[in-house]
């Protein structure tokens, strides 16, 4: 198990590669019930909103940064703060990548900082995350 | 500069009638899945992922109350600002609670600030909106704030 003691700075998290496709969307939006046609409507999301392709959720995005995170900690520990926003729109047929680092750890009070990042194939993040997390006493 | 009016400002601490959900087995199942989940808690549906509060309030309405492009319509929360297109904003969380099938909770949405700023193309509207969930004992859930930029 993941141990605080363990964790330096500057430890990366392992990464994970998403490419979802229309049916993975389609899923997602039927999940939280968001019926915005940019998510599903190609005709519609290329000729009226004037968008390359289908677009994919921004917190479908932020939701692989917690799943980063909570991979990583198992049950050694908790996410408690988390924050994320959404840089540019990413597309079906794009493959993205999550990633993270440990950015600080303070030993008393139990807890590790993260950053954390959606990459595209060109390397630009697209959506950028923090996170803290905290490890109980009696897990660490 | 000089966007907002005392008008605008004046929305600053609205809020809207809590809303209420149930939380499902089947619902956080369906999420887990739908998200790609592999931890067994989430994909089981013992325990929901903190995202999931994000569909969780959504309202259900007919499609022929929906906008032309299937979005919800506007909730009033925000009043009609004089810019118009919504960039990307940011979403901040704290999670104070595991969320659990069966939890019933309510979402409490404030208006908790509204502001503008001048970027490098133009002036940008700042509106931060509070989310808090709780369940219905009181408890602490998850408190988030979300800004939305519009220029």
């Amino acid at each position: 198990m993941l141990k605080l003691s363990a964790i330096q700075v500057g430890d990366r998290l392992p990464e994970r590669s998403h490419r979802p496709d229309t049916v993975q969307l389609f899923m997602y939006n039927a999940a939280i019930w968001n019926p915005h046609r940019i998510h599903y409507d190609l005709p519609y999301t290329t000729e009226v909103e004037g968008h390359p392709g289908i677009v994919i959720d921004g917190p479908l995005q932020g939701d692989w940064l917690t799943q980063l995170v909570l991979e990583w900690l198992g049950d050694a520990g908790e996410l408690v703060r988390f924050r994320y926003s959404n840089r540019r729109a990413s597309y079906v047929g794009e493959t993205l990548r999550a990633t993270g680092q440990v950015t600080a750890v303070d030993h008393a009070a139990g807890t590790v900082a993260l950053e954390l990042g959606i990459l595209n194939e060109g390397n630009e993040c697209v959506t950028p995350g923090e996170a803290l997390a905290r490890f109980p006493a009696d897990r660490s | 500069m000089g966007l907002l009016t005392a008008e605008h400002k004046a929305a600053i601490g609205r809020t809207l009638p809590p809303v209420r959900a149930e939380v499902t087995r089947r619902d956080i199942r369906k999420y887990a899945a739908s998200t790609g989940q592999r931890l067994e808690r989430y994909l089981a549906g013992d325990e929901a992922p903190p995202l999931f509060l994000f569909g969780l309030f959504f309202p259900i309405l007919p499609r022929e109350q929906l906008l032309e492009d299937g979005r919800n319509p506007d909730t009033g929360l925000l009043p009609p600002l004089p810019l118009k297109r919504v960039m990307a904003g940011g979403t901040e969380a704290e999670y104070h609670r595991r969320i659990l099938p069966g939890d019933v909770l309510l979402l409490h949405q404030t208006l908790i600030d509204l502001y503008e700023k001048t970027g490098s193309q133009g002036p940008l509207i700042f509106a931060v909106v509070e989310n808090r969930v709780e369940t219905e004992a009181g408890e602490p859930v998850m408190t988030e704030r979300v800004t939305r930029i519009v220029r």
